[in-house]
């Protein structure tokens, strides 16, 4: 879990071009200038690190009970994705 | 400058195989949305799509001519021979080398690459079929249409992603305009349906997994459709003087570009081509009955869309009739501008609005008269219809009742 949070703090550091220790769970990705592409960039970066698909429509606030408010949100949303991955897997 | 007159249409679409059917398919207001099943779905998160169903090549082209006719040419075929018929024009008379053929596309034949690409890394097979290329090049569906009647002007096809085809009907109408041609066959054709092409516009994260709901409350995003429209220009002279049939008037075309943002839509692109488009056609915001949104579903394009037209229309905003008939036909992309001009067209002469299906609910920031539900029995004489593409080209065409 501990793995999880730091991994994905750092893949959206990276998105935002920002330095990571800058980004925390409080961080909001509206404040790490993050537009609609990079969004999209991002998660594509998150499914393609954990081998998960995050349901995510741009045109929805939610997507399937996932909110992309704040980074950990982005952590909570991986993390139970990443624990369903390995349910599905064993 | 001529006066520029459509005195032929051809559609092949979600809503109809003709444009018989496409009009009455309009009027009842049904959605051709449901389960794709032209393609395997498997593997694709997007489970829904506007095909033309029951389509086979075999009925409209001889065996030995499909290894050069990727699905977007079939298309485009079917609907220029319609339109053409519809003219009664003959292009081997001498006509063929005064006609220009303009047509849009966004991408051209992604099926044939997309098989082509399979043999190669999935099949591991060594080689491609010889005419892959001519099969899947952009400019195949305008050729093939230049071929088979004999038109020997200018021909050439147009891409701008969403406004393909509207790009393609406003350069033909200018060169009809100008004296440059006598006649022009123009429109757009795109066939989306591969596994390659779904997987993209997914990543996107644009796609509606319900319906396309445009304007409304609850919308998702949009959904793809494919088909062709393509529709014979000529002279307003000529037309009289051969005693043909006008269907309707091009009355202008503006196009404008946003220099901004790769996916989203900008205000001031938009209304720009929609300003430039009633300047050119030298109509007043008051003139104008309905339009023809983009109205693609995505809570970007209608929101912005909406506001453009508030910017441009101001008092009157509130008087137009405005529907995205994408919610019947799915978004098109290279062949939308032209699909919708047909459905405006037909609307005009059927003495309908065609509506925006699956509306649920009234979303604050989209105010407008959107024609919800059913089509409305109403006399439309002068309407635009808008294209807003990715990567920020827009272009709007005008035009008015014959």
């Amino acid at each position: 879990m501990a793995d999880v949070a730091s991994d994905v703090l750092e893949v959206i550091a990276k998105q935002a071009k920002t330095d990571p220790a800058k980004v925390t769970r409080e961080t909001e990705l509206a404040d790490l200038n993050l537009e609609s592409l990079d969004t999209i960039e991002l998660i594509f970066a998150l499914e393609e690190k954990f081998n998960i698909e995050i349901p995510y429509n741009a045109n929805e606030a939610t997507t399937a009970g996932i909110n992309f408010t704040t980074a950990g949100d982005v952590i909570d949303a991986v993390a139970k994705l990443v624990q369903e991955q390995k349910g599905s897997a064993a | 400058m001529n006066r520029v007159v459509v005195t032929g249409l051809g559609v092949i679409a979600p809503l109809g195989k003709n444009t018989v059917e496409f009009s009455a398919s309009l009027r009842a207001g049904k959605s051709a949305i449901g389960p794709i099943s032209i393609i395997e779905t498997e593997g694709l998160i997007t489970k829904i799509g506007a095909q033309v169903l029951d389509f086979d090549p075999l009925a409209h082209f001889e065996e030995n001519k499909l290894p050069l006719y990727d699905r977007c040419t079939q298309f485009a075929l079917v609907a220029a021979r319609e339109a053409i018929a519809q003219s009664k024009l003959d292009f081997r008379a001498g006509l063929g080398a005064r006609t220009a053929t303009i047509i849009g596309s966004g991408v051209g034949g992604q099926g044939t690459q997309d098989e082509n690409y399979q043999r190669l890394y999935l099949q591991g097979l060594k080689r491609c079929h010889p005419l892959t290329i001519p099969k899947l090049m952009i400019n195949a569906p305008c050729c093939h249409i230049t071929m088979e009647h004999g038109i020997t002007g200018p021909s050439f096809v147009v891409a701008s992603a969403c406004s393909s085809a509207n790009h393609a009907i406003g350069v033909a109408f200018q060169m009809v305009r100008s004296g440059m041609v006598e006649a022009a066959v123009t429109g757009g054709t795109e066939a989306v349906f591969t596994f390659g092409t779904i997987r993209g516009w997914e990543a996107l994260r644009v796609m509606a997994p319900d319906t396309c709901r445009p304007f409304s409350l609850g919308r998702k995003g949009m959904v793809l459709g494919e088909g062709a429209a393509v529709m014979v220009l000529e002279t307003y002279e000529s037309a009289q003087k051969r005693g043909a049939e006008i269907l309707a008037e091009i009355a202008g075309f503006g196009t404008t570009s946003d220099a901004s943002d790769i996916v989203m839509p900008a205000l001031e692109g938009a209304s720009g081509a929609i300003a430039a488009c009633l300047a050119d056609a030298k109509l007043a915001p008051e003139q104008v009955d309905y339009v023809n949104a983009h109205g693609t579903g995505t809570t970007a394009n209608d929101i912005t869309e909406t506001k453009a037209l508030h910017k441009i229309f101001g008092e009157h905003a509130k008087k137009l009739a405005v529907s995205s008939t994408k919610s019947m036909h799915g978004h098109t992309l290279g062949a939308a501008g032209a699909v919708e001009l047909a459905a405006t067209i037909c609307g005009m002469r059927g003495g309908f609005i065609p509506p925006t299906a699956n509306y649920a609910e009234r979303d604050p920031q989209c105010d407008l008269d959107y024609v919800p539900g059913e089509a409305r029995e109403r006399r439309v004489n002068v309407a635009i219809s808008n294209s807003f593409a990715f990567g920020g080209h827009n272009a709007v065409v005008a035009v008015k009742r014959a």
